[in-house]
């Protein structure tokens, strides 16, 4: 290969990051971490219908692998980052690409979950910064929460005085439900973002990723639903 | 049927728009929404104002010149149709219809609901070609093309390059028409020694040229006067990622 055909390539590499399908491929990789959390999440979470001695022995489990831990929270971290602010250079070419907007404008087919990507996802950081003073730190006061004593971690006690207050309970709701919403766009979008569609396979592609959504959403709602109504306490 | 209009009008490029209503009124229900411009401007005329300008052409609905926003809709409430194309007998009378031209930094208003759409003619100029020698033509049946492939090509080279799906869509991308022009020629065997480098101009073009993302709303494939899937757009990135991550 002659040194022509090197340089372009280079170039062509470097300069992805440059077109808008570039910053999706990020935000694509990025997603599919995310994705891959809120799994493990909701599966670590669904523990606590197995009793206290349960929930309780897994977090302290995770708690006694500080290593992985740390490496898993660096990542997470680095993940929302990158979709963060890809999506924060998008919505600045967004912008300028439009700089005269209309004055009556429809929207033909576009679902609202697709409309509303960049509310739900900066709403939802919003939320899991509290969400982790609340259940990580204990940092918010007021919410009965218990600190971890010699190797005994109180995750269930916690999660459910929290719950106890409906302010709590109605913003993990109303989170819960953007996250649904992101997911509902999200996870067929991003097979397309990366050029992976064929009419064969992408409208069943885009009927799981609403049933996966509207699971994902019951799993995590049932938690503080539960506690409210007294079948978890 | 008698209407009211809403019009973008606009001196020139550098002049500052606005809305202005007009009454048009003894519409025939046959007429194009085009014909009803013409009705509406003739009387401007007879006043000795200066009748709405707009982009037409072919009055067939093939060649890609007319359109505009008719009620926040690209090329109005009927599907894959142009304005054209689209008959006063789709409105109600006594309907009151705001025309605003294409919205995006990469098409400049010209006059009214007149666009400058040169962007297009750049992005195809960078890559929306074959190269091939001149000559005499060869055998019909030296280059065997699949039915599927010639089927899917030729959707996607339905595109007359409106500019629809920048107008419509929320990002101003230009992904549906870049897709579909990247996807007409990628699927034909003439259009292989080129594929990679064409992705990759075009799309940086596209981009050059101030166009939006892409982000799989559909709202472009809902108003293509040709009804172009936005799997053109999915085939694109394909393309484009395959040729800058592992094109030679």
């Amino acid at each position: 290969m002659g040194a022509v055909a090197m340089d372009t390539t280079l170039k062509q590499t470097w300069g992805i990051y440059q077109v808008y399908i570039g910053k999706k491929l990020v935000m694509v990789a990025s997603g599919v971490v995310l994705v891959l959390y809120i799994f493990g999440h909701l599966a670590g979470n669904l523990q606590i219908y197995m009793g206290p001695a349960r929930l309780n022995a897994y977090a302290a489990f995770l708690h006694s692998h500080p290593g992985p831990l740390w490496i898993a929270r660096t990542v997470m971290l680095a993940a929302v980052g990158l979709h963060g602010w890809s999506s924060f250079l998008l919505w600045l070419e967004k912008r300028r690409a439009r700089p005269i907007g209309y004055v009556k404008k429809d929207d033909v087919p576009a679902s609202y979950a697709s409309r509303t990507m960049m509310w739900s996802g900066p709403i939802l950081g919003a939320f899991v910064v509290f969400h982790i003073l609340h259940l990580t730190t204990g940092s918010v006061p007021g919410l009965g929460f218990r600190e971890s004593e010699q190797e005994q971690f109180f995750a269930y006690q916690n999660v459910v005085n929290g719950f106890q207050h409906p302010a709590v309970a109605i913003a993990y709701v109303v989170a819960i439900v953007l996250l649904s919403m992101h997911l509902y766009h999200g996870l067929w979008s991003m097979f397309q973002s990366v050029g992976i569609s064929h009419r064969r396979y992408t409208p069943l592609l885009k009927r799981a990723a609403h049933v996966v959504a509207i699971l994902v959403a019951a799993g995590y709602i049932s938690i503080p639903l539960c506690v409210t109504i007294g079948l978890v306490k | 049927m008698n209407l009211i209009l809403h019009v973008w009008r606009q001196k020139n490029a550098d002049a500052p728009g606005r809305m202005v209503r007009y009454e048009a009124r003894d519409i025939n229900p046959h007429m194009s929404f085009l014909e009803m411009l013409d009705v509406v401007n003739q009387g401007l005329i007879d006043k000795g104002e200066e009748p709405i300008a707009y982009d037409h052409d072919c009055h067939e609905g093939i060649c890609g010149m007319c359109g505009f926003m008719i009620n926040g809709v690209a090329h109005g409430p009927e599907r894959g149709t142009t304005v054209c194309q689209l008959h006063m007998r789709h409105f109600k009378d006594g309907d009151e219809l705001y025309l605003e031209p294409w919205r995006s930094r990469a098409f400049p208003v010209i006059k009214d609901l007149a666009v400058d759409r040169s962007a297009f003619d750049r992005i195809i100029a960078a890559g929306g070609y074959i190269s091939v020698r001149t000559g005499n033509a060869p055998e019909a049946g030296s280059i065997l093309v699949p039915k599927e492939k010639a089927e899917l090509s030729m959707d996607a080279a339905a595109c007359i390059g409106c500019g629809a799906c920048v107008a419509m869509c929320p990002n101003g991308s230009a992904a549906l028409f870049t897709g579909a022009k990247i996807s007409h020629l990628g699927l034909l065997p003439q259009g292989q020694p080129e594929r990679d480098r064409r992705a990759i101009a075009m799309v940086v073009q596209m981009t050059k040229e101030g166009f939006g993302h892409c982000t799989n709303v559909g709202e472009c494939e809902a108003v293509c006067p040709k009804r172009i899937k936005i799997e053109v757009i999915a085939r694109m990135h394909r393309d484009y990622l395959r040729a800058a991550l592992v094109g030679d």
